[in-house]
């Protein structure tokens, strides 16, 4: 009933979907950051938070560091907070760093750009639950047009 | 003598239709009884409400002094290891060996080792004539010996009970015989019981202690076969006697045969 | 007309009965306790009959529609000058939607009429009551390690699907039409996530699973004993696993994929 071939064709069968799992899992996909790695907080204001959501990447000169992980407005002056989880590979980032909401491509979506900033002594490192202070808020455009335009009537 | 089956004023409905009317019958411990009747009057029902796979509309129906219907999963479980049916295919399972198929409910209900099964099964197969075919498979047996082999694998664990549906049907004499012959033996060399559900009034006679006819919802005939013989009923007498007409009329019932073809459009 | 609605009512209320008995017999078959030793044969026996012997079509349409997906998107996609998308593509269209749901409904195909006309034939000759009659409890033993063999197999094979259409895509894009190999894999990563995409295309091929072999073997258990009975019973399987596969992937879909 059970025989030695079947058997045999049974392991092989789920040797194969194990393979193609990990294919699938390695191969394909890319791990995410937050849920694979140890991460740590750290927040930042903004005027404008533009097109950027949750799950947005977080980058340093274009190679991921990181996620948001939270879009809320503060209770007080009702300015957006954007909580970023940061890898812990990435740590000691100097207190002067800023960051700046960007558009990869000309109609990508938006992530977080981090630019590390200058450290030399007496400067802080960025610490679980720290706010970055440098922001840059995200282009909104018809705040372009009406710099165009008003630059414009100048002339 | 105990008897080992007792049905007590069983009626029995499918749906509107009334199948079994206040039936009581006493099957006797030790004994072969014979249960016959016309086509479709639903004998194999009656094995089933036996086994428990039907509940009765009322009545009850007693298996070693415990009440089959009333039972619980479990217990019916229980009750069952000491029955056996044979069903009219055989119903052998097909994707195993004759051998495999008899060693079923040994190696399901016993823990005995595999050793002591083979030999088991070895002489079950030969209480049946069948011990040169154990390494065949069901497809490739004849009807007539797919018959034996689900005795065989009926009498594997040595029941108290044997419930055969409709074994001779559609047999050659020579099969017919064999099979009749392995009734009577088993049901004396294991000291069983059996009940043998069929129309074939010839054979059954032959082997039978206790006969009951069922017709009509009812028990219309009980005894010994001589006294079935001897019987003044004459729907008995005409399903012995295998006459074409009488009580069981040979027309369906129908209007008159004038009216119909030579009367209106409609008839 | 008023009769139109009571035939409507009545099917209505026999599809409710059907479920109602499925769902008794469910319950009947899995909620026991387990008997390793007797029945991890049975289980394995029925991964092969289910699951590897559906491997070679499962294998063969999911390279052909991975290769199909790339062939086509590439045309649209080169218009855009965006031949470098071709990767993730093909990747998440297999793995979100293609992957579980083709499997599916190949699974229903082959593996789910065959349980279906297996059961079927068993209730017809009689081997399902022989099992009861023999002590025997057929929901355990016959019904029960045909479900679970089919709830494993199926996500396994949707993996494998997948995996095998995402390399036939390659073997189009990157072999044959020349998309550079380099980038339909990076490209293709940076678009996949594990949890998002592998994870909930995995998670719709579970439910697909549960789905497609319950229906295959209620049907089998209860259909009508003749093979008339059987071959309305394997036709009924294969429609109905359809249809509620269709339908759910649409739910699971906006579950998780909708905004």
């Amino acid at each position: 009933m059970l025989t030695r071939k079947i058997e045999l064709l049974v392991g092989v069968f789920v040797a194969i979907a194990i393979a193609a799992g990990l294919m699938l899992s390695l191969y394909v996909a890319n791990q995410g950051i937050s849920g694979d790695q140890e991460t740590y907080q750290l927040k930042a204001k903004f005027d404008n938070i533009g097109g950027l959501k949750v799950r947005s990447a977080v980058k340093v000169g274009g190679v991921i560091v990181g996620r948001v992980a939270d879009i809320r407005l503060d209770d007080k002056n009702f300015t957006p907070v954007v909580t970023l989880d940061i890898s812990t590979q990435y740590r000691d980032l100097p207190e002067t760093s800023s960051v700046a909401i960007l558009t990869s491509g000309l109609l990508g979506e938006q992530y977080i750009g981090l630019q590390p900033g200058f450290s030399f002594e007496g400067i802080d490192v960025l610490e679980d639950g720290d706010f970055i202070e440098d922001t840059k808020s995200a282009l909104v455009l018809e705040d372009l047009i009406g710099q165009f335009l008003f630059s414009k009537s100048k002339e | 003598m105990d008897n080992l089956v007792e049905i007590n004023n069983l009626t029995f409905k499918r749906g509107d239709r009334v199948i079994y009317d206040d039936i009581s019958m006493e099957i006797p411990a030790g004994k072969t009884t014979a249960v016959m009747g016309p086509s479709g009057i639903g004998k194999t029902t009656l094995l089933r409400l036996i086994g428990g796979q039907l509940k009765p509309d009322s009545g009850d129906i007693l298996f070693a002094g415990k009440s089959i219907p009333t039972m619980g999963r479990k217990a019916l479980y229980r009750a069952r290891r000491d029955m056996s049916m044979l069903f009219q295919s055989g119903a052998l399972f097909t994707e195993m060996t004759v051998f495999d198929n008899v060693a079923y409910p040994l190696r399901e209900h016993t823990q005995l080792d595999e050793k002591l099964i083979r030999t088991l099964v070895l002489l079950k197969l030969q209480a049946v004539g069948l011990r040169g075919a154990e390494a065949m498979m069901p497809s490739e047996l004849s009807g007539g010996m797919a018959r034996r082999a689900a005795l065989a694998r009926a009498i594997a664990l040595d029941p108290k009970l044997i419930m055969y549906d409709e074994p001779f049907a559609g047999q050659d004499p020579i099969s017919m015989g064999v099979l009749v012959k392995l009734i009577r033996e088993l049901n004396d060399a294991l000291n069983l019981t059996s009940v043998v559900v069929t129309h074939d009034v010839d054979e059954v006679m032959q082997i039978a202690d206790y006969v009951y006819i069922l017709a009509d919802k009812k028990v219309i005939g009980s005894g010994t076969p001589d006294q079935i013989r001897h019987s003044d009923s004459q729907l008995v007498q005409q399903f012995l006697k295998g006459e074409a007409d009488g009580p069981v009329p040979f027309h369906y019932p129908a209007a008159d045969i004038r009216t119909q073809l030579l009367g209106g459009a409609r008839g | 007309m008023v009769n139109k609605l009571i035939s409507l009512g009545r099917a209505t209320l026999d599809k409710f009965a059907a479920m109602g008995r499925a769902t008794y017999m469910l319950f009947g078959a899995l909620i026991a306790v387990p008997q390793p030793i007797k029945n991890t044969p049975l289980f394995i026996r029925q991964v092969y009959v289910v699951g590897v012997q559906s491997l070679l079509i499962v294998s063969v349409s999911g390279l052909f529609i991975g290769m199909v997906m790339a062939l086509q998107s590439y045309t649209v996609l080169t218009d855009y000058g965006a031949e470098d998308s071709l990767g993730p593509m093909v990747a998440l269209s297999l793995l979100r939607e293609l992957g579980p749901v083709v499997t599916a409904l190949l699974f229903a195909g082959r593996a789910g009429s065959a349980l279906t006309a297996e059961i079927g034939l068993m209730k017809a000759t009689e081997q399902l009551s022989s099992l009861e009659m023999m002590a025997i409890d057929p929901l355990r033993r016959v019904i029960a390690p045909r479900f679970w063999a089919g709830f494993v197999s199926m996500p396994m094979l949707a993996l494998i699907f997948s995996a095998v259409g995402i390399i036939g895509g390659k073997l189009v894009g990157v072999d044959w039409l020349g998309v550079d190999e380099g980038s339909y894999w990076s490209v293709m990563r940076s678009s996949v996530e594990f949890s998002e995409d592998v994870v909930n295309g995995f998670i719709k091929s579970l439910v697909f699973a549960l789905v497609v072999t319950w229906i295959a073997v209620f049907n089998g258990y209860d259909c009508v004993p003749t093979s008339e009975g059987i071959s309305a019973a394997t036709t009924r399987t294969v429609v109905n696993s359809s249809l509620a596969v269709l339908g759910l992937d649409f739910i699971l879909t906006a579950l998780m994929f909708g905004l």
